[in-house]
C-alpha cells in the first residue's frame, strides 16, 4: 500500500515490471486458453455455417457469367444506346457469333440461357436454339476454304501452321498415351501480328482442347469459327505475302481467293436462327446484366425489375414475392399469437403446479420435440384432411354436413394449425422458466392490497411474465418465418412461406441468385424486427430461464 | 385458554382446523380472540401452524373446520382483496415492475381513489417509514431494509385496521432488525391498528408484542404477554422454547397448597410451584430460569432445599456471567449473574450448593 503510493511513475507488480502489462499478460494466457476451447466450434461454425450463408449471398448480387460467356458482345454493347430503338450494328451481331459459338463449345449457352431467362422469357429456348445452329454460320467459311484446297482439311496442317516449330516439335515427340502432359500450346511468333483474330480463336480451340477435352491438339480439326476469324483477317487486308512457315502457299492462295469467298450477313443468319434476335428487348436485357454485379436479382425478389430507366414495378399479373413476404409475417404473427394464447394457460399451470406433477406434464409439453418433425406434419394431413378424423368426428357429430366439409388442409389454416402444435414447446418453455421464477406472494400481496384475482393478474403477474413471452414470440416467430416442411406439406398453394419459394428456386428452378435475395430479404426482416424489438422491449427484457 | 365470546373481539378465530391432504391437521382446534389495537405475534418452530393461521386469516387458505371473524363478521367466504387487510411479506413483495411510489399507489388505484388523493397518501405513507425521498425507485435499487419499509407503507397506505405481517424481519440483519422492531411497534400504536405478526424469532416476540401466542404442533400452547410468558411458562414447552432455561424430571412427592415438594430422579428433593401437577405421585418436568438460581446461601430462606453442584465451565460475557454447572445429574444446568462487583467469579472445579424461591421454580407437565 505505502509503495503504491510513494511511487511517482506506473504501479510495479513483484517482479518489477508494471502492474498493467503483468495483468495484461495474466489475463492474455486465460484469454488464449478461452479462445482455444472455443476453437473447433468456431472454426466448425465458420466452414459448415458462416461461410455457405456468405457465399449464398454473394450470389445474389453476382452475375459475372454474362460478361464471362459473352465478353465481345457486352463489351459492344456499352456503347450501344438501346432507347434508339435501333438493333445493334452487325459487328455486335458478329461478336455474338463469336461468343454464342464459344460457348457452345464449352456447353455455356444453356446455363446463361437460363440465367437470362429469369428476366426475359424465351431467352433461354432462343439461346439453346442458336446453340444448335451457330455452327452453321462458321461452316459457310470452312466449306469456301476446304473447297479451295484439302490442306484447309486437316487438323495437323492447322496445327502446324499455327502453332511454333517448337511446339510442334515437342508434339511429335509427345507420346499420346503416356500419362505426361500434352505441351501446352505455343503460337508461331508473329502470326498473332498477321492473322490477328484467327490467332485468338486458335488460342481458345487450343486451350479448350488441351484443358478441357484433353485431346491431342495436333491431330483436332479446328472449331468452324476458325475459318470465319481467318476469313475476317484475310478480309482485313492481312499481309501473308512475307510469311514462309507451313501452310504459306496454301494461306497466299486464300488470300488471293477470299474476296470472292460468298460471306455470312450476321444479322441475317441470326434472324433465320430466330427472329427474336431482331428484338430490341432481348439485347436491352444483355445490355442490362452486363455488369459484372446486379441488383436484378433483389429487384425481383420484390417484384420489381430493371427497366431502362432503372427499377421498376413487374406488372401485377406478375408480381408474387411483396405478397408472399406479407403472407409470410402475418402468418408467423398469427402462429406467435397463437402459441402465446395456447401456451401461456399451460406455463402457468406447470409453474403453478408441484415439481412432481410439473415434470410429468413437461414430459408432455416435451414430447413432440422427442418426434420427428416429418411425422408431427403427416399426423396433422391425417387429421385435418377432407376425409380425415376431425371432419369425421364433426360430420358424425352433426356439426358439419356430410357434403361441405371444413377445408382444413392445403390452405392458410392447415399451415397455422399444424405449426402452431409444431412450435408450442418454444413458447412454453421460456414461458415456463420465466413464471417459476415469479414468486405466488406477488399475487397474494396484490390480492392482499384490494385487487381482484384478474387486477392482480394482469397488473402484477402479466408484466412480470413479459419477458417469457418476449423470448417466446422472437424464438417462435423466429422460427415460423423461416419454415419450409409444414407449410410445405399442409400449405397447399395459398399457405406456402417465403421459404416454400426460397426452396423452389434452389432445387427446381435454379435461380440460386433470386433464392439468394429472397433469403437475404428475409433475414434482413428477421434483423430489422430484432432491432425494432430491442429499441421497443428491449432486449434485456427476454429472459429464457431464471 | 383464549375467550372465544368476547363480547369487544376484533379478531377471531373459533374452533378452526385447517388440513392440506385430508389425513393430517395442520391447524387443530385453534380458538383466538383479539381486541382492537392489539399487537399479538404468533411465535413457534417451522410447521408449527402459525403462518397457516395468518394465511388463513388474510383468506388465501380457507379453513377445513371453524369461523373466523373479522370485527364480528365471519370472513370465511370472503375472499382476499375484500377483507382490507394489510400484508407484510417476508421476501416484501414489493412489485418489481412498479416504482415505490406506483408499488404504493396500487392499492389506492384499486380502490378508484382520485389521482391527488392517491398522491397524498402515497407521499405520507412513504414519509411515515422516512422514504419520502424514494418514490421513483425501483425495488431492486433498495437495500433490504428500505424495501422493507416500502412494504411496510404498501401495507398500511390503504388504511387498514388489521394488518398481517409474515417474518417481515427474517430476511434481515441483526442490528436492521432491532431497528425495525422498533419502528413498527411505534408505528402500530401510534396508528391505533391491528396488528398479528408471524415469527420464529422470540426476542422479536418478546420485544414488540402485547400478546404472544407460542404455536406447536397446531395449537396455542400459551397465549400471554412477554413477561408472563417468560416468566410464568405454562407448559414445558413454552418454558424451553421461550428463552434459556434448566430442566430437572423428577416426581412429585408431597402437595401443599401453591407449594410442591418434588422428588428428582436422583433422590434430591426440591421446592417448586406447582403448575400442571395435581396431586402426588405425578411426574414432572421443573423449570427454573438460569437467572433465578442462587448460589450464594445468605440469600437463600435457612429452610429451602439446596442441591450440590459442581461447576463445569465459566463464560465471562460482559454483563452477565454464563457458568455451566453439573447438578443432580445433568451437565447443562446453566446459572447467569450479573456482572456486579460483589458476585464472586466462580472457578470450574468449585463445589457449591444452590436453590431458588420456590415460585421461581415451576412444576410443568413431563
Amino acid at each position: 500500500m505505502s509503495d503504491a503510493t510513494e511511487q511517482s511513475g506506473p504501479m510495479l507488480a513483484a517482479d518489477g515490471r508494471p502492474l498493467k502489462a503483468s495483468l495484461n499478460r495474466a489475463l492474455r494466457r486465460q484469454k488464449l486458453r478461452a479462445l482455444m476451447l472455443i476453437a473447433p466450434l468456431l472454426i466448425f461454425v465458420l466452414v459448415t455455417f458462416i461461410a455457405p450463408i456468405a457465399d449464398m449471398l454473394f450470389r445474389s448480387i453476382e452475375n459475372q457469367i454474362v460478361s464471362d460467356t459473352l465478353p465481345r458482345t457486352t463489351a459492344d454493347l456499352a456503347d450501344w444506346d438501346s432507347e434508339t430503338g435501333e438493333l445493334p450494328p452487325p459487328e455486335t451481331f458478329e461478336a455474338l457469333y463469336k461468343d454464342i459459338f464459344i460457348a457452345t463449345e464449352r456447353k455455356l449457352h444453356t446455363r446463361l440461357g437460363s440465367r437470362l431467362n429469369y428476366e426475359l422469357t424465351g431467352v433461354s429456348s432462343l439461346f439453346r436454339k442458336s446453340g444448335r445452329k451457330v455452327e452453321d454460320m462458321g461452316e459457310v467459311y470452312q466449306d469456301q476454304f476446304e473447297d479451295l484446297n484439302d490442306f484447309w482439311k486437316k487438323g495437323e496442317n492447322w496445327s502446324q501452321m499455327m502453332g511454333s516449330d517448337d511446339w510442334n516439335a515437342a508434339m511429335a515427340a509427345w507420346d499420346d498415351r503416356s500419362d505426361t502432359p500434352q505441351p501446352v500450346f505455343e503460337p508461331r511468333s508473329g502470326m498473332a501480328q498477321m492473322l490477328p483474330e484467327t490467332t485468338e480463336m486458335y488460342l481458345t480451340f487450343a486451350d479448350f482442347v488441351q484443358n478441357e477435352d484433353e485431346d491431342n491438339l495436333a491431330k483436332e480439326d479446328p472449331w468452324a469459327i476458325v475459318y470465319s476469324a481467318l476469313y475476317t483477317d484475310l478480309g482485313n487486308g492481312a499481309d501473308v505475302s512475307g510469311y514462309t512457315g507451313p501452310g504459306s502457299r496454301e494461306l497466299q492462295e486464300a488470300e488471293a481467293t477470299a474476296g470472292e469467298f460468298e460471306f455470312v450477313d450476321y444479322p441475317a443468319a441470326f434472324e433465320d436462327i430466330d427472329e427474336d434476335w431482331l428484338d430490341i428487348e432481348v439485347w436491352q436485357t444483355i445490355q442490362i446484366y452486363s455488369p459484372e454485379f446486379t441488383s436484378g436479382y433483389f429487384l425481383n425478389a420484390i417484384d420489381m425489375k430493371k427497366g431502362l430507366d432503372g427499377a421498376e414495378m413487374r406488372p401485377e399479373n406478375e408480381q408474387l414475392y411483396i405478397k408472399l413476404f406479407i403472407r409470410t409475417l402475418i402468418m408467423s404473427l398469427v402462429i406467435t399469437g397463437s402459441c402465446i394464447l395456447l401456451g401461456y394457460p399451460v406455463a402457468w399451470i406447470l409453474a403453478n403446479l408441484p415439481a412432481r406433477t410439473a415434470n410429468l406434464l413437461m414430459i408432455l409439453v416435451l414430447l413432440p420435440f422427442w418426434t420427428s418433425l416429418l411425422v408431427r406434419t403427416s399426423a396433422w394431413k391425417v387429421m385435418l384432411q377432407q376425409q380425415g378424423v376431425i371432419n369425421d368426428t364433426l360430420v358424425w357429430l352433426g356439426v358439419v354436413a356430410d357434403d361441405s366439409r371444413l377445408a382444413l388442409i392445403n390452405n392458410q389454416t392447415g399451415t397455422i394449425i399444424a405449426m402452431t402444435h409444431i412450435l408450442l414447446p418454444f413458447m412454453i418453455l421460456p414461458l415456463y422458466s420465466v413464471m417459476k421464477t415469479i414468486p405466488p406472494s406477488y399475487l397474494r400481496a396484490a390480492k392482499s392490497l384490494g385487487a381482484t384475482n384478474w387486477t392482480a393478474f394482469w397488473r402484477v403477474y402479466f408484466p412480470q411474465s413479459v419477458p417469457g413471452i418476449g423470448a417466446g414470440s422472437i424464438l417462435v416467430f423466429i422460427l415460423a418465418i423461416g419454415y419450409y416442411i409444414t407449410p410445405e406439406l399442409v400449405g397447399g398453394t395459398t399457405g406456402t412461406f417465403i421459404s416454400n419459394r426460397i426452396a423452389y428456386h434452389i432445387s427446381s428452378s435454379l435461380n440460386w441468385g433470386l433464392a439468394a435475395a429472397l433469403g437475404g430479404i428475409l433475414l434482413a426482416v428477421v434483423l430489422g424486427l430484432y432491432w425494432a424489438y430491442d429499441r421497443i422491449v428491449g432486449i434485456d427484457n427476454v429472459k429464457l430461464g431464471g | 385458554m383464549a375467550d372465544t365470546s368476547n363480547a369487544d373481539a376484533f379478531v377471531e378465530f373459533e374452533r378452526v382446523q385447517k388440513s392440506y391432504d385430508g389425513e393430517n391437521l395442520v391447524v387443530k382446534d385453534l380458538n383466538l380472540s383479539m381486541p382492537k389495537g392489539e399487537f399479538l405475534t404468533m411465535l413457534g418452530p417451522s410447521g408449527s401452524g402459525k403462518t397457516t393461521c395468518l394465511m388463513m386469516l388474510a383468506g388465501f387458505e380457507t379453513a377445513t373446520h371453524g369461523d373466523i371473524r373479522l370485527d364480528g363478521q365471519s370472513i370465511n367466504n370472503i375472499p382476499p382483496h375484500k377483507r382490507g387487510i394489510g400484508m407484510v411479506f417476508q421476501n416484501y413483495a414489493l412489485f418489481p415492475h412498479m416504482t415505490v411510489a406506483e408499488n404504493l399507489s396500487f392499492p389506492l388505484e384499486v380502490r378508484k381513489m382520485g389521482k391527488s388523493e392517491r398522491e397524498e397518501k402515497v407521499k405520507r405513507a412513504l414519509d411515515m417509514v422516512q422514504m419520502g425521498a424514494f418514490g421513483g425507485r425501483r425495488p431492486a435499487q433498495m437495500s433490504g431494509g428500505q424495501q422493507q419499509r416500502v412494504a411496510l407503507a404498501r401495507a398500511l397506505v390503504f388504511e387498514p385496521e388489521l394488518v398481517l405481517m409474515d417474518e417481515p424481519l427474517g430476511a434481515l440483519d441483526k442490528q436492521l432488525r432491532e431497528t425495525l422492531q422498533f419502528e413498527i411497534t411505534n408505528l402500530a400504536h401510534d396508528l391505533g391498528i391491528t396488528v398479528v405478526y408471524v415469527t420464529h424469532d422470540q426476542t422479536e416476540a418478546l420485544t414488540m408484542s402485547d400478546r404472544v401466542a407460542v404455536f406447536d404442533d397446531g395449537r396455542i400452547q400459551q397465549l400471554a404477554p412477554p413477561d408472563k410468558l417468560y416468566e410464568e411458562p405454562e407448559n414445558s414447552f413454552v418454558a424451553q422454547f421461550i428463552g434459556e432455561n434448566n430442566t430437572l424430571e423428577g416426581v412429585v412427592k408431597e402437595m401443599k397448597g401453591d407449594r410442591c415438594l418434588i422428588q428428582l430422579d436422583g433422590g434430591e428433593l426440591i421446592d417448586a410451584k406447582p403448575v400442571n401437577v395435581t396431586a402426588a405421585g405425578d411426574r414432572t418436568r421443573v423449570s427454573i430460569r438460569p437467572e433465578r438460581v442462587e448460589y450464594n446461601k445468605e440469600r437463600l430462606s435457612p429452610d429451602a432445599h439446596t442441591l450440590k453442584a459442581e461447576v463445569l465451565e465459566f463464560i465471562y460475557m460482559g454483563d452477565i456471567f454464563r457458568t455451566r454447572l453439573r447438578v443432580a445429574g445433568t451437565e447443562e444446568f446453566v446459572i447467569k449473574t450479573r456482572n456486579a462487583p460483589d458476585v464472586e467469579r466462580l472457578r470450574p472445579g468449585q463445589q457449591i450448593e444452590i436453590g431458588w424461591l420456590p415460585e421461581d421454580c415451576r412444576a410443568l407437565d413431563a
